[in-house]
């Protein structure tokens, strides 16, 4: 069976995909693992898993180009402009 | 090509990398399993010179040191078959093609090591040249493979110093043991400079075309050079090339034209050490095939 190892450096780090190993079973996994990515002290963790049990994502489609909940979908610069103009402040503005 | 190999081609030439799920060209498959296959082969029967001093090391702390590097490199071959089995070809047909000379690997480990100076040599200038080319594949344009050279470039970092280490104490020692590593120098300098390949422009090499590899085989080799020749003249060592200089306008290093129908003699299965490691290897496999076989048993 293939396992994918994810290893944390330090705790509260995310956990990164390290590398893969192949096992009979868990036992070994654990084993295995330990040796490949922890025998020097170098993870403060491991998680190690069944190949088959990670459900992967890698298509994100929007049709709707959604643009109002992302920072892209704000550009204020013009309206800025206008509003210092028109309250009469543009000159004491700074540049953003 | 088709118009969708033409893309990927385009995208991992800017830098874009590539996941084992991922669509891929056959060639490219063929050519990543080709490298990466020789890249395992090489970490495994690169053991095999070294272990042949785990008997004779000088002292107990020598005889750990280098046991421990045996482990690690043996582990890097796993971790490697283990990138090569996910590109289609299974770790036993690796093991076949290994064992009945099909597959390659690295000119360096088909040489003899005849004293201890060869084994601190083999561990600081053999690793120092390795490493050049592995800290390139850190960039590798197949994802998992980059992925696990950042721990097998974290080892073999400690590898170097374990090498510099052994080289040092000797270069402290008496004159026999100074003859001994500069004896050794001069039996692996050929070896080493053949190791990184010909000097072939990289844009005809099929591995940095498909950015398997980041870097040229005459950049890795001008890497070594700029970095270990300084460290071997300031012990009083001699490199035994009367030609190696480095052009003061250009700062490139000259050097007599490595023996390139050696390489190729060598690493198609005609080393001094070939058969010899060969065999043991095949020895070796014969003898833990029971381990292998009461291991999956026990599992299923």
């Amino acid at each position: 069976m293939i396992y994918e190892v994810f290893r944390q450096e330090r705790k509260g780090q995310p956990f990164q995909h390290a590398g893969s190993i192949e096992a009979p079973d868990d036992h070994f996994a654990d084993v295995y693992a330990r040796e490949q990515y922890g025998r020097r002290g170098e993870s403060a963790a491991l998680w190690i898993v069944p190949r088959a049990a990670v459900l992967e994502i890698d298509e994100f489609v929007d049709e709707l180009d959604r643009n109002y909940h992302r920072v892209d979908g704000y550009s204020l610069k013009a309206k800025l402009k206008e509003a210092r103009e028109r309250a009469g402040t543009a000159a004491a503005a700074p540049d953003s | 090509m088709t118009p969708k190999e033409q893309g990927f081609l385009e995208d991992v030439q800017a830098g874009g990398q590539v996941e084992t799920t991922d669509w891929m060209p056959e060639d490219y498959r063929a050519k990543l399993i080709k490298f990466i296959e020789m890249h395992g082969n090489s970490e495994l029967m690169g053991v095999l010179p070294e272990r042949e001093w785990i008997l004779r090391a000088p002292t107990l702390q020598r005889k750990l040191a280098l046991t421990a590097k045996v482990q690690d490199e043996v582990g890097h071959s796993q971790l490697i078959y283990r990138v090569v089995e996910d590109l289609g070809k299974p770790r036993e047909q690796c093991f076949d093609d290994l064992i009945s000379g099909k597959s390659k690997f690295h000119n360096v480990f088909h040489y003899p090591t005849k004293t201890w100076g060869d084994v601190g040599v083999i561990a600081w200038l053999v690793d120092a040249a390795a490493i050049i080319s592995q800290k390139a594949l850190l960039k590798c344009s197949y994802a998992p493979y980059a992925r696990i050279m950042k721990k097998i470039c974290w080892e073999e970092s400690f590898h170097i110093l374990h090498g510099r280490d052994v080289i040092l104490t000797m270069m402290n020692g008496t004159d026999e043991q100074r003859e001994l590593v500069q004896e050794a120098l001069n039996r692996w300098w050929g070896p080493l400079m053949q190791f990184h390949g010909n000097p072939i422009p990289r844009e005809d090499d099929p591995m940095y075309v498909w950015r398997i590899k980041s870097q040229g085989n005459e950049e890795a080799r001008q890497q070594f050079l700029d970095g270990y020749v300084p460290q071997i003249w300031e012990l009083g060592l001699t490199v035994p090339d009367p030609k190696l200089r480095k052009r003061d306008d250009e700062g490139v290093w000259e050097y007599t034209e490595p023996d390139w129908d050696e390489l190729k003699h060598v690493v198609t299965g005609h080393g001094p050490k070939t058969a010899d490691r060969l065999d043991l290897r095949r020895r070796a496999r014969e003898n833990s095939a029971w381990v292998r076989s009461v291991v999956l048993a026990d599992a299923a």
